[in-house]
């Protein structure tokens, strides 16, 4: 009789369902997955040891590049470390900004997630619907910071400028005729709040969109109930956060739990799942989408009301103004010293948590009292959860190996840094 | 908060009364530096007696050029400051201890934080895995290996993991450049890919300095 040998197969790096460059070495038993060994570091671009050679504000962008999905999240672990060992916080009106701007990130994240996780499993509708929904929200970006992806928004000491009070609007191009772009620029007649007042009126309704087409289908169902279960016990023991911990029933969220900035101001809710399966995970993530509208809705009413500064006053961290820099000698210095040696940041270590979309995005910062980090460790979410991928997949079919790297939420430049 | 820091604080000084721990409270947070001899008891100790269910993070720390700055501005001299970009401007001096492996425990069931530090001896350096306690130590053990060549005793699979298949050394030691050793190219003639010493010098563009503030010393 011949031998049974268990059949290896290599996945990836360049896989669509891979979510970027991951490689995985599979052995299978048929169509049974035995091991899966992930490789990662194709994408590994060394920002710890970059952000070591450089002074504490040039980072802030490789921070965007990090999860390239939820960039101002990322930022935001970032400038509050450096803003915990320098003892300062950013005045109360970057503080609402920088809570609204992450709960547009969460959004902006989810439907990435659900764009790409549906369309893996077999949904095509899902990933044009949630796209159109990000546009809108990286038009919320672009207003705000310039930029539709790497915002390099949120600044040490508060956010680089104030809302805008006009939204940007579509012009008329040989593609577009008047009465196209007069559609088009509806809801964009009035400041980026008000832009963004209408997103969330609109956005429930399309979560709705989303239900009826994943919640009771069939397909969907098949491809992850039971799929992919993690206890509340394994799920502490690899590490989990987030979404992935939450799906397994625990109920913790670092902005209920350990809250920064102004979110022990807001009212929301946790979603916690029962079996921790793929589709539990699936249900708390919409539930995120309503709550994270919730929080929108509150920033934005708060933000209306409160208009003030949203950058410290201390030229030692913060820029001068363009005219003062022009004008005045102390302003010349205060912009050369901060854009050429930048500030130095006191000794000491700090280990600052966020609750990411994808889970808890931790910065450990080391000062040694110089003008760059000593060490910056990231602590990626993603990192931990897609290290359970072999527990996670052991003794599923090979289809259900995509459906277990999308609810895993993986993004590749958040795990390899 | 930081009351119940100070309980935990005393709670763990009392229980670690034998061996020589160091418990600072520092930016709200609790900081136990423990000999590397006795990391497995202790973080086994903190997981069943103090509810640290969770590992969140853990790396290692190369503390070799700690505080030491590019160039001492204390001192100007008439020729003023070179360029810092001369290579031999770190004090060659190597610390008995040099790497410290960090962990960032959390326990849901306090809703609190701490910080385990261990310096290592040797070279290579060589601590205990704590696999057996937290399973989520697997990939961070073997990312600390990767990247400062920390040896995990007691860990299963202690491979490279983000560093490319057949790399020499290890990145993140301060002694390691930024521009790496190695560059790697396509050699249309040898049709195949090439590695080659790089080409470009390391270069300082910003100096670190290191400066006292009043203002923001604690």
């Amino acid at each position: 009789m011949p031998e049974i040998r268990n059949y290896t197969m290599n996945f990836g790096p360049q896989h669509p369902a891979a979510h970027g460059v991951l490689r995985m070495v599979l052995e299978l038993d048929g169509e049974v997955i035995e091991r899966a060994d992930p490789h990662v570091g194709l994408l590994h671009r060394g920002t710890e040891k970059l952000a070591e050679s450089k002074p504490f504000n040039q980072s802030v962008p490789y921070m965007d590049r990090l999860d390239y999905v939820s960039m101002m999240c990322n930022e935001h672990a970032y400038v509050l470390a450096i803003e915990k060992l320098l003892g300062i916080a950013p005045p109360i009106r970057a503080q609402y900004i920088r809570v609204m701007f992450d709960e547009i990130t969460r959004i902006l994240n989810h439907l990435l997630w659900i764009g790409s996780h549906s369309l893996d499993v077999g949904a095509m509708t899902m990933f044009l619907y949630a796209f159109r929904e990000r546009e809108d929200l990286m038009d919320c970006y672009e207003a705000a910071s310039g930029a539709r992806l790497h915002a390099a928004y949120y600044r040490v000491g508060g956010v680089y400028r104030d809302l805008p009070n006009r939204m940007p609007q579509y012009e008329t191009s040989k593609w577009h005729n008047e009465k196209e772009v007069n559609s088009l620029n509806e809801n964009r007649q009035g400041s980026l709040l008000d832009f963004i007042e209408d997103f969330t009126k609109r956005f429930p309704k399309y979560v709705d969109e989303y239900e009826t087409l994943l919640t009771e289908n069939r397909i969907w169902k098949q491809r992850t109930v039971g799929i992919g279960v993690v206890s509340p016990e394994r799920a502490q023991q690899l590490g989990f956060s987030g979404p992935m911990l939450r799906g397994s029933g625990i109920e913790w969220d670092l902005r209920k739990k350990q809250p920064y900035e102004v979110y022990d101001k807001m009212d929301f809710q946790i979603p916690v799942g029962v079996n921790g399966d793929c589709y539990d995970r699936y249900l708390v993530r919409i539930e995120e989408f309503r709550q994270s509208n919730e929080i929108i809705k509150q920033c934005v009413d708060w933000l209306r009301k409160n208009p003030g500064p949203v950058m410290v006053d201390d030229h030692k961290i913060a820029p001068p103004k363009r005219e003062t820099m022009k004008g005045e000698m102390e302003g010349l210095i205060h912009h050369f010293k901060l854009f050429t040696e930048g500030y130095c940041v006191p000794e000491g270590e700090v280990y600052q948590a966020i609750e990411h979309p994808k889970g808890e995005f931790g910065i450990y910062l080391v000062s040694d009292g110089a003008n760059k980090p000593y060490r910056l460790k990231i602590r990626a979410p993603g990192f931990a959860h897609i290290a359970s991928m072999n527990e996670m997949a052991k003794g599923h079919m090979l289809a259900d190996v995509v459906a277990i790297i999308g609810t895993q939420d993986i993004v590749f430049g958040e795990i390899d840094r | 908060m930081a009351n119940s820091l100070e309980t935990l604080r005393a709670e763990l000084q009392d229980r670690f009364a034998d061996i020589s721990i160091k418990a600072d409270i520092a930016y709200n947070e609790l900081t136990l530096e423990v000999p590397t001899a006795h990391v497995f008891n202790v973080c086994q100790a903190l997981r069943n007696r103090f509810d640290f269910s969770q590992l969140m993070d853990l790396c290692g720390v190369d503390y070799s050029q700690y505080g030491q700055a590019d160039w001492e501005t204390k001192q100007a001299s008439s020729t003023g400051f070179s360029r810092g970009v001369s290579k031999g401007i770190y004090k060659e001096e190597v610390e008995t201890q040099r790497f410290a492996v960090v962990y960032h425990l959390l326990s849901i069931k306090r809703n609190q934080r701490i910080r385990v530090r261990a310096f290592t001896e040797g070279e290579p350096p060589l601590i205990d895995s704590v696999i057996s306690i937290w399973s989520g130590a697997d990939w961070f053990e073997r990312e600390a290996f990767d990247l400062f060549g920390i040896v995990f005793e007691g860990h299963p699979d202690l491979r490279r993991i983000f560093t490319d298949y057949g790399f020499i050394g290890h990145p993140f030691r301060k002694d390691f450049p930024l521009t790496g050793n190695v560059e790697m190219r396509y050699d249309p003639e040898k049709q195949r890919v090439i590695y080659e010493p790089v080409s470009i010098d390391p270069r300082t563009l910003v100096p670190k300095v290191i400066r006292h503030d009043n203002r923001y010393a604690n």
